[in-house]
């Protein structure tokens, strides 16, 4: 009977276990053994060593691609942890027709990323976009968000607030978990809200935070849609020509498949390493209910 | 489970199975099971691939044997290149002749070369320099759709009565230059319409050719030649001479090319360089415009650089592994017949490929300035794709060097020092990794 229960759990999972292998295990291992060759697509590949990641090692662009990527993901991912707690804490009050809100923040997350990337052009053309003008009005300076090197980074990290709502929505869930007997234990205390915010909300929505903060770190490092649509081959001046890019253009256009592969796993090691090193970091910061 | 779960359960399978049905009947609605489908994959959406659906029909009528079957693909490139590594790629791919090296080099391509002398297609059919763009180290890769040559569109209304005909309008680059300061209009710092913006409009990348450069002459290659440097000094004299900001405030207001937000459209600019498909979108967005097309003023101590116009040549190749070659090339060769070219091409206010042109062509076709363009095609001046597979990294560095140079991050001189450094590294590389020498 337990064996039969066992052919029949398999039986169900085996479209899942199939698509996996065929379409996760297979790309991934060839993957690995592309790295290691000359492979242009359609001839066969050719066994070069270690060639493609030494090559790596001494190209400018892939270095310039490396630090620009680098520079989103450390301003992108606090900023956008911020406003996501933030936003969430906010739609954790008691007011009247909070599930409106709620929505309200959450529905831009879920405008796909080429849409996304043609309304920010309007919206930050300098000249007549909405934002610049809304600045002239003001009297306040208008900066050319898109073609100024220096300011168009900002413009997408900026952008990149605009899908917070999925973690905010990850925030809502875990603050609503907090135990309402802290809150009053800490009132009892004579705590502030501030005081409360940042010795009882913190600590318990920690792990969320560090599961947000690795998700998002994660998708940065992977940033591809939105500059590919707003910034045609990084520019200006490769300012925002992102890894990803680079991997992209490397394999369909320069048909480079097999450096392109080396490129893939080096992010794989280097976002491995990171989130290895956060995890360890985090033991000091993450508080965790059963421990 | 329980009667109503049985039930909930399969009208379910009712309605997957007929979703099952229903897509497949809409998928398959174009092909025709008594004969031999050839899948033809085109880039074109909307007008364009109305005007082509009109050929395969023409075709699809003319015999009982073959049906082609059209659709209409996004990133038809890398698409195609998958596929044909995949093993299963289009009979035919509507491609630009860019990718004639590129592919031509990843053994992606059928050799059409014995095909066209079974149909009797010659390399005089054609106009030479749209030929060049389809020959790839000796063997031929594609045919011709339509093609396209640029030629400086100007607005009659924005220019002064002393250039306001095709016959007065400046012939060299100096005269250019005096018109530029005669039409610019700057309000409060800020520039509100300019004659002219090098890198507007169509060929962009281009402008070595003007001046007598080049970026790849054999298998070398010269981004940083001295004429390439003098062409780009002019094109970024444009940006220094009006403020980097202020251009760059100015050009952030350019919209898609196909949109009343098209700087020509929307008057900011009175002259862009553009193919012959730009007398339609003028139609179409800005049909009050009053406009005449002439050739690129030279400059004035290169007369033998009269006659500058970049070429654009869609066309159909066959990618390996194509099940059905024969069947595709039959097809092919229909679409190069005089009458189904020149239908084609006015429908998609394109110039002809072909050498013969009738007078019908040219009296009919709604872009009033075809001869224009038509001759320009013919220029020894003309320009075409470069002949290399690594083109879309000399662009890539090319565009890279420009906006440095634009940015005033760099000089011209050390912009393309730089990008010809690290495109002769890519070039070895390419040759070594691509081409296996």
């Amino acid at each position: 009977m337990k064996r039969h229960a066992a052919m029949v759990g398999w039986l169900f999972a085996l479209p899942w276990v199939i698509g996996s292998l065929l379409f996760l295990a297979y790309p991934l291992l060839a993957s690995i053994f592309y790295s290691f060759t000359n492979y242009s697509v359609l001839r066969s590949p050719r066994f070069i060593g270690l060639d493609n990641y030494r090559e790596l090692v001494h190209d400018e662009v892939f270095l310039t691609t490396l630090k620009n990527t680098a520079l989103y993901t450390i301003s992108a991912v606090p900023l956008a942890t911020v406003i996501a707690i933030a936003l969430a804490m906010l739609l954790n009050t008691k007011v009247k027709g909070m599930t409106v809100y709620r929505t309200i923040f959450f529905l831009p997350s879920l405008v796909p990323m080429i849409a996304l990337g043609v309304l920010w052009l309007w919206v930050f053309n300098s000249q007549n976009g909405l934002l610049n003008e809304s600045l002239r009005w003001l009297g306040l300076p208008t900066p050319n968000w898109l073609d100024d090197p220096t300011v168009a980074r900002w413009t997408l990290v900026i952008i990149s607030m605009w899908g917070c709502g999925n973690a905010m929505i990850i925030y809502l869930a875990a603050l609503q978990d907090v135990p309402t007997a802290l809150y009053e234990a800490a009132d009892l205390d004579g705590a502030s809200s501030w005081l409360k915010t940042r010795h009882v909300t913190l600590p318990m929505i920690s792990p969320v935070i560090l599961f947000n903060a690795i998700m998002g770190f994660i998708g940065a490092m992977q940033t591809f849609a939105l500059p590919y649509v707003m910034f045609p081959g990084g520019r200006p001046a490769r300012s925002n020509y992102f890894f990803a890019m680079y991997l992209y253009d490397n394999a369909f256009l320069f048909q480079r498949m097999g450096y392109a592969s080396a490129m893939g796993w080096i992010m794989f090691v280097v976002t491995l390493i990171l989130t290895l090193m956060s995890l360890k970091v985090s033991s000091k910061f993450v508080h965790y209910e059963a421990s | 489970m329980t009667h109503s779960k049985t039930i909930g359960a399969a009208a379910l399978a009712v309605l997957f199975a007929s979703s099952v049905v229903i897509s497949e009947r809409t998928a398959s609605r174009q092909t025709r099971s008594d004969r031999i489908v050839v899948t033809y994959w085109e880039k074109w959406t909307k007008d364009e691939m109305k005007a082509m659906k009109t050929i395969v029909d023409r075709y699809n009528a003319s015999q009982s044997r073959v049906f082609v079957k059209m659709l209409s693909i996004s990133g038809i490139a890398e698409k195609t290149l998958l596929a044909a590594s995949g093993g299963n790629p289009p009979d035919v791919a509507g491609l630009w002749s860019d990718q004639v090296c590129q592919f031509g080099d990843a053994n992606a391509l059928v050799d059409l070369t014995p095909y066209a002398k079974r149909y009797g297609i010659k390399p005089s059919d054609y106009i030479p320099s749209y030929w060049k763009d389809l020959i790839h180290k000796g063997k031929l890769y594609a045919l011709p759709t339509s093609p396209g040559s640029s030629a400086l569109y100007v607005n009659q209304d924005l220019m002064p009565p002393e250039y306001n005909t095709p016959k007065k309008f400046p012939k060299t680059l100096s005269q250019l230059d005096r018109l530029v300061e005669t039409v610019t209009v700057k309000k409060n710092g800020k520039i509100e319409r300019l004659a002219f913006m090098p890198r507007s409009g169509f060929g962009g990348g281009s402008w070595p050719y003007l001046f007598g450069g080049a970026l790849v002459r054999g298998d070398k290659i010269t981004v940083n030649d001295r004429d390439n440097v003098r062409a780009w000094t002019w094109v970024t004299s444009f940006a220094k001479r009006f403020g980097m900001a202020e251009t760059q405030q100015f050009q952030s207001t350019f919209g898609v090319t196909s949109s009343q937000d098209n700087p020509f459209i929307a008057k900011r600019l009175a002259c862009i360089m553009e193919g012959p498909w730009f007398a339609n979108f003028i139609r179409l967005y800005g049909h009050e415009t009053k406009w005449f097309a002439v050739p690129m003023p030279y400059p004035d101590d290169r007369p033998d650089c009269a006659g500058y116009t970049v070429l654009n040549l869609n066309t159909l190749m066959i990618p390996r592994g194509a099940k059905h070659p024969d069947e595709a090339f039959d097809f092919i060769a229909f679409v190069q017949k005089q009458n189904n070219m020149e239908l084609l091409c006015r429908l998609q206010y394109c110039n002809t490929p072909l050498s013969r042109v009738s007078e019908e062509f040219l009296a009919n076709h709604p872009n009033p300035y075809i001869r224009v363009f038509d001759a320009l095609a013919r220029s020894p001046r003309a320009v075409g794709r470069e002949r290399t597979g690594f083109l879309n990294q000399i662009q890539a560095e090319v565009s890279n060097a420009v906006d440095q140079m634009d940015l005033g991050q760099k000089t011209p001189q050390e912009a393309l020092d730089d990008a010809q450094r690290r495109l002769e590294e890519g070039w070895q590389k390419y040759q070594k990794q691509v081409l296996g020498t």
